[in-house]
């Protein structure tokens, strides 16, 4: 079958085109440039097309398909960047890589797989979509360590029957690693791409202060009771339960418990407090049909957990997930929170500030 | 089987071209040596210049050989720039618009040709000028009115140079009757092979090189001459008869009428074997990328190192709106098949139907 595949350049993505078209699939590569590369490294006249997207190239025609570079700048820039830019601005800590799949990646390449007549698109993300009895599930990983599973929790479940994600059964990288020296491809021993793609440097705060100056204000640093105990330089290098970078004497204990933009706060308590016992979460996408009542499943509020035994409620009307877990966890506003039963992805939202009262497992949903 | 309608970008080489760069890659010698080694190379680098000083008009001891068509805007513009300010046409190629960074801008009309009026009035106020003014465009065909755009030069005392890369070959150009000081050209647009351009200049002009080097094609461009490829460059002028290149226009009209689509520049005078058109809704990128797989190599907007497709300023320039950023160029090779039209069609065809059902869908 003809199969659209992204491609960035790395080893995952690679090895999936290689798969696929050593299996006899008309493999059509294509690949992204989200960013001026260029510009992203600070050096002038630098190609906008970074070392990634040459790669991809050049697997390609090792691979003799197809391949395109599709530019997506502009729709990068507004859809991720920005949409990173203002939840910082909001207060929030943000996950661009879930915006990244949920638009640029699964929202325009199945477009554009359609448009030229593929019935699937496949992408390196380690993670399964399994058929079930009611459609296509999405599963963790064979490889827990490698388990993307949490960044693709905004994948639609129209997205979901026409994704492949051929590295999902793969023991562990090492094993990827060997199947790409197998195929004799060079990107064999890159090593993994770190950190936000965009922001090659890592400093992602200048970026933020150069697109939401507010963000990066300095502003008071105060405990829950509003007295101020020092200075903080812009909230957009805080995160909730995060103990370094505040600077305060014998801070010892002390983290920030919330981030408040309109008075440009970072609030500080003891860290002991900042776990939370029930955590509100919005724009929902269910893999599943969720259920009327109050159910059991586990859940992860960040990338790097393990999940753990929670007790959720869907509100359907208000269109507003709360979960409870069993031991109360530190939950940062725009992280994901992405549910799970057993292997298997219940759906997930986006963690919005405030707190809610725990949901009563005993009691119906309203 | 494949069907080359990339033209524009580069033309598929003429046999013409290929025997003599093939026999000249022969040639052990250095045309700069003084031994007869030397002087066989010398002579096909000279016939190779008369050549082209024949088929557009220059005098042959003031065509100077480069690397190609982006190497001679440059050493035209980057040496008659020095004590003037730069005007350019607002649908230029990249090779121009880089080369005269800093540059005013010359607004072109809806139908693609450079705006007369605007030139006039640029030209009116300021000091001594450039006017930097390519031939035909190279994304829609679009013919400028160059011997207009001449006469409100020399009226004002303005230097004027022209992009001739993708006019050459494809309509008749007499540099010497042009009035400007200098054009470009590029082998492998004419069907020659990749690697070798010229730049023809008005007998007298004198111009500092930006390689000066071993000060070969009379100091203006140092370094020893890609013989191969200049070689096939002046067999590649000699035999792209501009005549020849009107019975593209047939395939072209054809392809036109089958598509029934509106087409970018439709109003101005156009080369014969260039078509850039709309399809609404459909994003240039996607088009391109659909017929290649079916087979047709078609472009849109400008090419860059990366391979991606980019939307087109030119396009833009022309008030073209969101439409340009659905537009394809086809651009017919010299030796575009009888059926090319039909074929082009068909697969046109297909893929507009498979869009359609898709949005519906």
């Amino acid at each position: 079958m003809r199969i659209l595949v992204a491609m960035s350049g790395g080893v995952d993505s690679s090895v999936v085109a290689g798969l696929l078209a050593e299996q006899g699939h008309d493999v059509i590569g294509a690949t992204l440039q989200l960013y001026d590369h260029g510009a992203a490294v600070q050096k002038k006249g630098a190609c906008c097309a970074g070392q990634d997207i040459h790669d991809a190239r050049d697997v390609a025609d090792r691979l003799g398909i197809p391949h395109y570079v599709l530019d997506r700048e502009s729709r990068f820039r507004d859809a991720v960047i920005g949409d990173f830019a203002d939840s910082y601005a909001r207060g929030e800590t943000p996950i661009p890589c879930v915006r990244c799949n949920q638009t640029v990646k699964f929202q325009d390449l199945v477009a554009l797989a359609k448009d030229l007549g593929c019935e699937a698109l496949a992408t390196g993300h380690y993670a399964r979509r399994v058929e079930g009895p009611d459609g296509p599930e999405l599963r963790r990983a064979a490889d827990p360590a490698r388990d993307q599973s949490y960044f693709l929790f905004a994948t639609t479940r129209e997205q979901l029957a026409f994704a492949r994600f051929p590295l999902g059964d793969m023991p562990d990288k090492a094993a990827v690693r060997r199947e790409a020296v197998r195929l004799g491809l060079a990107v064999a021993e890159k090593p993994d791409s770190q950190d936000i793609c965009f922001v090659p440097s890592g400093r992602y705060h200048d970026l933020v202060a150069k697109l939401r100056p507010e963000a990066a204000e300095s502003g008071e640093i105060v405990d829950r009771e509003g007295h101020v105990l020092g200075r903080h330089q812009g909230m957009a290098r805080y995160t909730v339960g995060q103990a370094r970078g505040l600077g305060l004497p014998g801070e010892a204990g002390l983290r920030v418990a919330a981030l408040d933009p309109a008075r440009r706060r970072v609030v500080v308590a003891p860290a002991a407090s900042i776990p939370v016992t029930s955590v509100p979460v919005g724009e929902v996408n269910w893999l599943s049909e969720p259920p009327a009542v109050a159910f059991r499943a586990e859940a992860k509020f960040r990338a790097r957990e393990v999940p753990q035994p929670v007790t959720a409620v869907w509100d359907a009307e208000a269109r507003r997930l709360i979960v409870t877990p069993d031991q109360p966890v530190i939950s940062a506003p725009g992280q994901g929170c992405v549910l799970y039963d057993g292997d298997r992805v219940l759906g997930g939202g986006f963690i919005r500030p405030g707190r809610v009262a725990p949901v009563d497992a005993s009691a119906p949903a309203a | 089987m494949s069907l080359y309608l990339d033209a524009n970008a580069t033309e598929p080489l003429r046999p013409e071209a290929r025997a003599v760069a093939l026999a000249a890659m022969e040639l052990v010698g250095n045309p700069s040596s003084v031994h007869a080694d030397g002087r066989a190379a010398r002579r096909v680098l000279e016939e190779a210049r008369s050549r082209v000083a024949a088929r557009f008009g220059g005098s042959a001891r003031d065509v100077v050989f480069t690397s190609g068509g982006t190497e001679a805007n440059a050493l035209a513009i980057i040496s008659l720039r020095q004590g003037r300010r730069v005007l350019v046409g607002a649908t230029e190629h990249p090779a121009v618009l880089r080369a005269a960074e800093g540059a005013g801008m010359l607004p072109v009309l809806p139908d693609g040709t450079l705006d007369l009026a605007a030139l006039e009035a640029a030209l009116a106020s300021g000091g001594p000028a450039l006017v930097c003014l390519m031939v035909a465009n190279n994304e829609t065909g679009v013919i400028h009115p160059v011997a207009e755009a001449a006469a409100i030069c020399r009226r004002h005392g303005a230097a004027l140079h022209l992009d001739a890369v993708q006019a050459a070959g494809r309509m008749p150009l007499d540099f010497a009757s042009s009035g400007a000081e200098s054009m470009a050209l590029s082998g492998h647009k004419l069907g020659g092979p990749k690697g070798a351009g010229a730049l023809l200049l008005r007998p007298g002009l004198d111009l500092a090189p930006l390689i000066a080097g071993g000060g070969q094609e009379r100091g203006r461009r140092g370094g020893t001459e890609a013989l191969p490829a200049i070689a096939g460059l002046g067999a590649a002028a000699e035999a792209a008869d501009p005549a020849a290149a009107a019975r593209l226009t047939l395939l072209r009209d054809a392809i036109e009428a089958g598509l029934g689509l509106p087409v970018a520049g439709s109003g101005a005078p156009r080369l014969p074997n260039t078509s850039c058109v709309i399809l609404p809704g459909a994003p240039a990128e996607t088009q391109v990328i659909a017929l290649d797989l079916a087979g047709m190599r078609v472009s849109a907007g400008s090419a860059c190192s990366s391979g991606k497709v980019a939307r087109s300023p030119g396009l833009a320039a022309m008030g073209l709106g969101d439409a340009a950023g659905e537009a394809i160029r086809i651009s017919l090779p010299w030796n575009a098949p009888a059926d090319a039209a039909a074929r082009f069609v068909e697969a046109h065809a297909a893929m507009r139907e498979r869009l359609a059902l898709r949005r519906a869908g």
